[in-house]
């Protein structure tokens, strides 16, 4: 079967797709786009997260097909151009990438959290933020990149 | 890096002024892994690959009496299955230690999740499909799983006829190694005791769970060799285990690495690294190989399990008068690094505490568990959870504070440790436990908020089973030390290459090692040095790769300090070089070229003075100056095999935890409030990155602590969880604010002073959790995990 979808803003189609495939692996094996991970293929450690019509999901657990016609956001669509995205800087201030593999979507559910609450509790940011694991950090310095980021978007950084 | 072209772009750090040893630069390969463009191992890809599956022995212990391919090979995609009748040469073992591991299983499989065979088809559900057709006649062979049955009279061996180093001492062919550490005179120690506690203590199978799976690209080379993209701890150590195995010399085997998400001590040994080689090299076409997350935990070695049986004595003064101590680890089927392992448990069995009689046994057992080796903190992470239960106990009984009684046995510079050595720079035990225990507790009952309950800052979290009945805190302390780098008399050197050019007339370093960068921030503390050592602001990291010499292993905290080490001192060669240079342009016309104090700053040559003497560019002109040079730390000794003495260690770390915890008794569930760190770093190189490094390493001894086992079934030496379903690794609900406390006494043995810091965390963090869960309970719990069921029987 093909798949058609728009992803990071770019209409884009699938060709010869088995049905049996998830939209994680035809965005990476298909469509180019890696910067999705794939950590577990279960929906345990969110290293797949991208925004399907505007919901933060895992991509290992969205059939191919069901993705027809929708739009999705990855890693690669954050950033502006050159120009990165208040989430992927905060990231990069706060110490918050060590192996990175969890970073994608660890970026993609914060950038979703922040869209949904621009002024997160650290509680709210844990609660958001634990269906992505991290093996690295302690999570210490996951925490201030979220706060970071939130601070500097509502300074309109 | 681009998609398909590998790892062949460098990654270019452009600095500027500043950003040297001591501050907290940002990683080089930072916007790469923010933007989703860093290439890990698992997103290579080529024109033409196949991919590759492995077919793994679905029993712990068999006869395999036949594999039938003829289905698997039928199926359409399919371009090769190899099992062990195809290994192209009779070198069809391997291993870190001991080459006791098979390629592909031939007669007899040892535990569960063994490789039997391997498929190359163009899809993975295909390969996958295909793999899943091959049928496997076996008998299955009676298990051996614990002490008792791999010890027994008649017990199977696991490897009848051993030829290795180890063979000729152990008490029993199923003991991989046994290392007993003997000082002073327990027996008469023990009779000046006035008071004794013994405990046995259990430590569960944990695993490394990087978030990467093991994954790589092989490509055949038109020169009959193959060139292997795949993320390890050790490049040069891969390769010399897998060109035997395919009959190539080591040249014809080049290695890059390929990124790495995450290692701690998990890809230390060998994964697909052979089989996609064998594949790629059958087939002529690029062979991809990525494992799922449940072939993952079987692509790897494990933590060791282990059992701990442990004496203390001690005066009413809270003196410990002698410790004695039977430390039994599970090095499951195959040998892996378990020798040394034993030697780090021997060596470091009474923790950072002065004890001079002292009677320690350390060994390995062989079974059909899964193989256990590496993971971080290595052979002192069992050890110091025990010791430190038994401190706490010692404490009770002499009714000291636990952090009164620790200080007045800790270690300091000076101390004499059971193994006879000096410790020769400074041991701040004391001092560590001190700050933890000075921290303000963070406050009770935060949970109540203006807005009621917050149930996510209880234990149970949002299952909301729990509004603060029954809920309990508790308060518990812990320190540990851990060797720093490879010991044992172990070469444990690393090589550099460094290069320095002017390009546009703007001198630019390049750094060449072949260090694995795991996610530690090696590669960012390799600029640091380049600057400071070179006074430039441009550096850019080679890839690292097999076209440099070895770098030693990303493991038992030793890259910083070692490859860091190595990159220090090319440094220095090539500003030798380049002053002499200078001098040889310059010093004729200008006196104060030949005076010996010269520096390299800012670009430029500089005297002592300060005064300016020639911009680099100038000097180098259109010369490039490289050297490439070894560098070793200073040698160790091997433990003697009968007593363990010996000065078998390098350097030291020392961390110590502060554990707040909340348990919710009626329910037995466990919320960690907050896991306070001070740790002596030496020298914090980069203090940002090493303040992650502590935090990480406190977190992964957290998920022990309460969380995180491998199951096996001891019916069947079967694993019963290898998902993240089932083992559950921290997130972040369940780990707490981790105060960090850096303390920098420089080590004057290493360079810039600084210490080793990946793994100390990852002991004290485990030991402090359990002491803080028994403060609130009240309950022994001799065991890690702790779970529900050992707070809240029934």
């Amino acid at each position: 079967m093909h798949v058609a979808l728009t992803v990071n803003g770019r209409p884009l189609r699938a060709e010869d797709v088995w049905e049996g495939e998830s939209l994680l692996y035809v965005l990476r094996e298909r469509l180019g786009l890696p910067g999705s991970k794939n950590a577990c293929e279960q929906g345990e450690c969110g290293s797949c997260t991208v925004r399907l019509d505007g919901a933060p999901v895992c991509a290992c657990l969205v059939a191919a097909g069901q993705a027809e016609g929708s739009e999705v956001v990855t890693v690669e669509g954050l950033a502006d151009g050159e120009e990165l995205a208040p989430v992927q800087r905060a990231f990069l201030d706060a110490g918050a990438v060590q192996c990175g593999f969890c970073t994608p979507g660890l970026l993609v559910a914060a950038d979703a959290l922040l869209r949904r609450r621009p002024a997160p509790a650290d509680e709210d940011i844990r609660e958001a933020l634990a269906g992505n694991l991290c093996r690295c950090t302690g999570y210490e310095t996951i925490m201030d990149a979220v706060r970071l980021a939130a601070a500097r978007r509502s300074e309109g950084a | 890096m681009a998609r398909n072209g590998l790892p062949t772009a460098t990654t270019r750090t452009t600095g500027s002024a500043g950003g040297g040893v001591g501050e907290s630069v940002p990683r080089p390969d930072g916007r790469l892994k923010v933007t989703g463009e860093f290439a890990y191992s698992s997103d290579l890809w080529h024109e033409d690959m196949l991919w590759g599956r492995t077919l793994r022995s679905p029993v712990a212990h068999a006869e395999i009496l036949a594999l039938d391919t003829t289905r698997a090979l039928a199926v359409p995609g399919v371009h090769a299955v190899l099992t062990h009748e195809d290994l192209p040469t009779a070198v069809r073992h391997y291993g870190l230690e001991i080459p006791d591991t098979p390629v592909l299983a031939r007669d007899r499989v040892r535990h569960h999740g063994e490789p039997l065979a391997l498929v190359a088809a163009d899809h993975p559900e295909t390969a996958r499909r295909a793999a899943d057709l091959i049928e496997i006649v076996h008998r299955e062979l009676p298990l051996v799983t614990d002490e008792s049955s791999a010890l027994a009279p008649d017990a199977p061996l696991l490897h009848p006829g051993r030829t290795d180093p180890h063979a000729a001492h152990v008490p029993h062919p199923n003991v991989v190694h046994r290392q007993p550490v003997r000082r002073g005179d327990v027996a008469a120690a023990r009779r000046r005791a006035d008071v004794i506690v013994r405990g046995e203590y259990v430590f569960g199978m944990q695993d490394q769970a990087f978030l990467g799976p093991e994954s790589g690209l092989a490509v055949p080379a038109e020169d009959g060799g193959v060139d292997l993209h795949v993320a390890t701890q050790w490049l040069h150590a891969d390769r010399r285990q897998i060109a035997p195995v395919l009959g190539l010399p080591e040249e014809l085997v080049r290695m890059t690495l390929a990124g790495v998400g995450g290692a701690f001590g998990g890809r230390e040994d060998l994964s697909m690294q052979i089989h996609a080689s064998l594949l790629a090299l059958r087939t002529g076409r690029p062979v991809k190989m990525v494992y799922d997350r449940a072939e993952s935990f079987f692509g790897h070695v494990h933590r060791h399990p282990a059992r701990l049986r442990y004496e203390h004595g001690a005066t009413r003064e809270g003196r410990l008068t002698h410790v004695s101590a039977r430390i039994v680890l599970d090095g499951g089927a195959y040998a892996s690094s378990s020798p040394a392992v034993v030697g780090n448990a021997a060596s470091l069995a009474v923790g950072p505490y002065v004890v001079d009689h002292v009677d320690v046994e350390a060994l390995a057992l062989y079974t059909n568990n899964p193989p256990c080796g590496a993971m971080r903190g290595f052979g002192a992470v069992q050890a110091c959870f025990a010791y430190e239960a038994q401190m706490d106990r010692l404490a009770a009984e002499l009714g000291l504070h636990p952090v009164e009684l620790r200080r007045r046995n800790a270690m300091s510079e000076g101390s004499t440790l059971p193994t006879g050595q000096r410790v020769d720079s400074p041991a701040p035990v004391a001092e560590l436990l001190r700050r933890v225990r000075e921290r303000p507790l963070p406050p009770a009952r935060q949970w109540e908020t203006s807005e009621g309950v917050d149930v996510r800052q209880l234990p149970g979290g949002p299952s909301n089973s729990t509004h603060g009945e029954g809920v309990v805190r508790g308060v518990g302390y812990a320190v540990g030390f851990k060797n720093v780098g490879y010991s044992e008399g172990f070469d444990d050197h690393s090589t550099a290459r460094v290069r320095l050019e002017a390009t546009g007339g703007e001198p630019v370093a390049t750094v060449h090692t072949a260090m694995a960068e795991v996610g530690q921030g090696g590669v960012t503390v390799h600029t640091q040095i380049a600057r400071t050592e070179l006074g430039v602001s441009r550096v850019i990291l080679a890839p690292a790769d097999t076209r440099v010499g070895s770098a030693g292993s990303t493991s038992a905290s030793r890259q910083t300090y070692v490859t860091g080490g190595a990159v220090r001192n090319a440094c220095a060669l090539v500003r030798e070089r380049v002053l002499e240079l200078g001098r040889r342009r310059f010093g004729a016309a200008e006196p104060a070229w030949l005076s010996e104090e010269l520096l390299l700053a800012d670009g430029k040559v500089v005297t002592a003075g300060g005064e300016v003497l020639a911009g680099l560019g100038d000097v180098l002109g259109g010369e490039a100056v490289e050297v490439e040079r070894a560098w070793r730390h200073r040698p160790t000794e091997p433990f003697d095999p009968h007593t363990g003495q010996g000065n078998g260690h390098v350097q030291y770390a020392f961390a110590a935890h502060r554990a707040v915890v909340e348990v919710d008794t009626e329910l037995g569930l466990v919320k960690v409030v907050e896991l306070a760190c001070a740790q002596d770093v030496g020298k914090a190189v980069n203090p940002l990155s090493v303040t992650g490094q502590v935090q990480g390493g406190t977190a992964q001894g957290l998920g022990i602590a309460v969380m995180e086992e491998i199951v096996v079934d001891p019916a069947t030496a079967r694993v019963r969880n290898p998902s993240f379903t089932d083992y559950l690794i921290p997130t972040l609900l369940d780990t707490p604010p981790i105060p960090v406390d850096l303390l920098e006494l420089a080590d004057p043995h290493a360079p810039y002073g600084l210490r080793g810091a990946g793994e100390a965390p990852t002991l004290s963090s485990t030991p402090a959790i359990v002491a803080a869960i028994r403060d609130a309970t009240g309950l022994a719990l001799r065991r890690v995990p702790v779970r529900p069921e050992h707070i809240a029987p029934g």
